[in-house]
């Protein structure tokens, strides 16, 4: 009979435990973010942009001394906010990892993603997810020293190799060994920088992984010139910035405005003239896109000067480009305008 | 019986104990470096192998780590740290430290309201001192806890009495490492102590949800609840709804830690004889009164130093949340030679960071034996 009470006392104890972690896990929820209907009008209601990027790449997203993130994606990030707001700095920016990027976007913690994510096919149907466009066009390639003499991949026969596990990477290395009937030691180790440093200790005779990764090493060896990226490309890897299912014109408004940055580069148009350039430029196409005419940003549900705006925060594909990329050691390559050659960078025609 | 006269000797007897020498070095740093050091010839030959080997190391790491280190650079121009890495003469490059120095500690925080993580630190670590006083050991402690914390929150958070707004993902750094580290062990611990008592519960369905509870957790590793709680729950959430990444987070570390620290409560409750719970029944207390007046003060003071070895495990065990994303002290200094300016300094890097983690978990270990012999002093003889 006594024990009762206390068996009792003991439930209610644990039930209250219970009870707090139930009711704590409610209250510190967030205010509803983006339902499906809108995205686009719940970003405007809350009145910032919260972009996913990656935890730390260089030249794509990394936090300076200062905190500040900046990087190609990010100008990606400030770019879609200056369209929708007119400040580039209504922005938050959440560290995703490898992992944990896709449940980000699809749960609804972040709007967008654009973290160096490539598109495939799987991605594009499977996930829920829509792919808006290709802002960088890499692929996998390899680098080894100068000094070994080698031309081109197919050399590699009998090399060792340096690869990061666990990623496609990995994969298409064996793939195209297999298909190239190449043989070839991997040394595989986990963490980018000890495998840098395995490379420069001689440890592989090469080092592969996407061309943009390979360019970003050469440029932080001491001298550069004795390391070569080999030309074969031996994969695909378009990245681009990803939104969920369910908003067509926040896809819509991501889409145009890249192709709004790769057309600025195009005609001309760069972060200093741009105002000028909306004043007095008489060519209808500039007219319509920097707003005199035509009303294309309504159609997108944004102001009609968005262009400017973008252009005015960020510049054009190739100030992005210049700015963030080129002094990490990476030439424009397939991302130069098509208008050169070798170049895939195209806008759709804005009308 | 004849009259021996003083001076004459007696034969066999040594005309004067000649002065002998004391007993060869028995006390004193020579004896002791005689008796551990060169006490055989093998002994002798290892003491001086290795003392050749320490001296030279310690020599090579002094010359690195000061004489030849270069401590700061202009504007981010590190072609002198590059330079010195690959000289006959290498020395570390510090300058990375000057220059990334706040960023290691506070993240992406903006950087002009650095101050205040940086006194949410100083909150944290005089916290611990407090609570680690014996004499301040009275319920107003619980007081100045959720004070301070309200506090911490407050800083971290601003948008009151002036602060500016920050939201949680720019926190980073020194504080969520703390943050983790104290919620984490401050939440799991009265959990662990319930977890105990309901393992030796002669409730059953109290005693099976506890094994399962502790089982299932202890049956996976961290990182995959990290997971579970950043990349599958909110899944399972309805759209709209987001928690936030930090809180889900620390409740997994809740209940990671509190799974392995009851196990350790446990060892605690069974090392008590059967007489203490026998006779604290006798005395007529309810279970509760029995449980903390006379077996968890006895059952504690036991587990010590298994304790503080899980404290001192899950302070580390923080930085896993790595992989989901969250800037604690760790990746944000591995974040910090990300910058292609900087890339190739990380081994600086990690010794500040482990500096940093040292200091906390060298503290808490020599705090623990502190402790120890202060509870335990009945028990020495």
């Amino acid at each position: 009979m006594k024990k009762q009470p206390l068996r009792l006392a003991m439930l209610g104890t644990i039930g209250a435990v219970a009870m707090t972690a139930l009711g704590v896990l409610p209250a510190a929820a967030q205010a509803p973010a983006a339902g499906g209907a809108s995205i686009l009008d719940a970003i405007k209601a809350r009145g910032t942009l919260v972009c996913g990027v990656n935890t730390g790449l260089a030249g794509f997203a990394q936090p300076d001394s200062q905190g500040v993130w900046r990087g190609f994606d990010v100008e990606y990030c400030r770019a879609i906010a200056a369209a929708i707001f007119n400040d580039a700095n209504k922005v938050r920016y959440v560290p995703t990892t490898a992992q944990s990027r896709f449940t980000a976007l699809q749960s609804g913690e972040i709007d967008l993603l654009a973290r160096n994510t490539t598109w495939t096919l799987s991605r594009d149907t499977s996930l829920g997810l829509d792919f808006t466009g290709v802002n960088f066009y890499d692929g996998q390639g390899f680098m080894v020293k100068t000094s070994t003499g080698v031309k081109t991949a197919k050399e590699l026969e009998g090399a060792t190799i340096c690869v990061q596990p666990g990623t496609t990477t990995e994969q298409n290395l064996t793939d195209w060994a297999r298909a190239n009937n190449v043989r070839f030691t991997p040394v595989v180790i986990e963490r980018l920088e000890e495998l840098v440093s395995a490379y420069a200790a001689g440890r592989c005779d090469a080092y592969t992984t996407d061309v943009s990764g390979l360019a970003a090493t050469r440029s932080s060896q001491p001298t550069p010139a004795e390391h070569t990226i080999l030309p074969d490309v031996i994969s695909k890897e378009p990245l681009g910035p990803l939104v969920r299912h369910g908003d067509q014109r926040f896809a819509d408004l991501l889409r145009w405005t890249h192709f709004a940055l790769v057309a600025a580069e195009e005609l001309g148009i760069t972060q200093a003239n741009v105002a000028q350039m909306a004043a007095n430029d008489a060519r209808p196409e500039v007219q319509r896109m920097l707003g005199k005419n035509g009303g294309l940003g309504q159609m997108l549900g944004v102001p009609n000067e968005w262009v400017v705006n973008v252009l005015r925060a960020t510049g054009n594909y190739g100030e992005i480009f210049a700015r963030h990329l080129q002094p990490i050691g990476i030439q424009r390559g397939p991302n130069a305008l098509w208008t050169t050659p070798g170049g895939q960078q195209y806008a759709m025609p804005f009308r | 019986m004849s009259d021996i006269p003083l001076n004459t000797s007696v034969a066999g007897v040594p005309e004067a104990a000649a002065p002998r020498q004391p007993p060869a070095l028995t006390t004193g740093p020579a004896a002791w470096l005689r008796a551990n050091l060169f006490s055989s010839w093998l002994n002798t030959a290892m003491t001086l192998v290795l003392a050749y080997f320490i001296v030279r190391y310690a020599i090579s790491f002094v010359d690195w780590a000061f004489v030849n280190a270069i401590w700061s650079v202009p504007n981010n121009q590190t072609a002198a740290c590059r330079a010195l890495k690959t000289s006959p003469n290498p020395g570390a490059c510090w300058a990375v430290i000057t220059e990334k120095h706040r960023f290691i500690l506070f993240g992406t925080y903006p950087y002009e309201e650095h101050w205040r993580p940086a006194v949410v630190c100083v909150l944290f670590t005089a916290l611990y001192v407090v609570s680690a006083m014996r004499r301040f050991w009275r319920w107003e402690l619980a007081v100045v806890w959720a004070v301070t914390l309200v506090a911490i929150g407050i800083l971290m958070w601003g948008g009151v009495f002036g602060l500016s707004y920050v939201p949680q993902e720019r926190w980073g750094g020194l504080p969520i490492t703390l943050i983790l580290a104290t919620f984490g062990l401050a939440f799991a611990f009265p959990l662990a102590i319930l977890v105990a008592l309901g393992r030796r519960s002669s409730m059953p369905a109290i005693r099976v949800l506890c094994i399962a509870y502790v089982e299932l957790i202890r049956g996976v590793p961290l990182i995959s609840l990290l997971f579970m709680a950043s990349v599958m729950f909110p899944l399972f959430l309805p759209e709209g709804i987001n928690i936030d990444k930090l809180l889900r987070a620390q409740v997994a570390v809740i209940l990671f830690a509190g799974a392995y620290l009851a196990e350790v409560v446990r060892g605690g409750l069974q090392a008590l004889p059967k007489g203490q719970y026998e006779a604290a029944e006798a005395l007529g207390l309810s279970y509760w009164q029995k449980t903390g007046f006379i077996i968890l003060p006895q059952a504690l003071r036991l587990v010590i130093p298994p304790l503080v070895n899980t404290f001192i495990g899950f302070f580390k065990d923080t930085s896993l949340v790595l992989i989901i994303g969250i800037f604690d002290l760790l990746t944000a200094g591995k974040t910090a030679v990300v910058e292609p300016a900087w890339q190739g300094f990380g081994v600086e890097v990690y010794i500040a960071i482990s500096v940093i983690y040292f200091v906390y978990c060298f503290a808490m270990s020599r705090y623990s034996q502190n402790l120890e012999a202060e509870l335990n002093r009945h028990r020495v003889r």
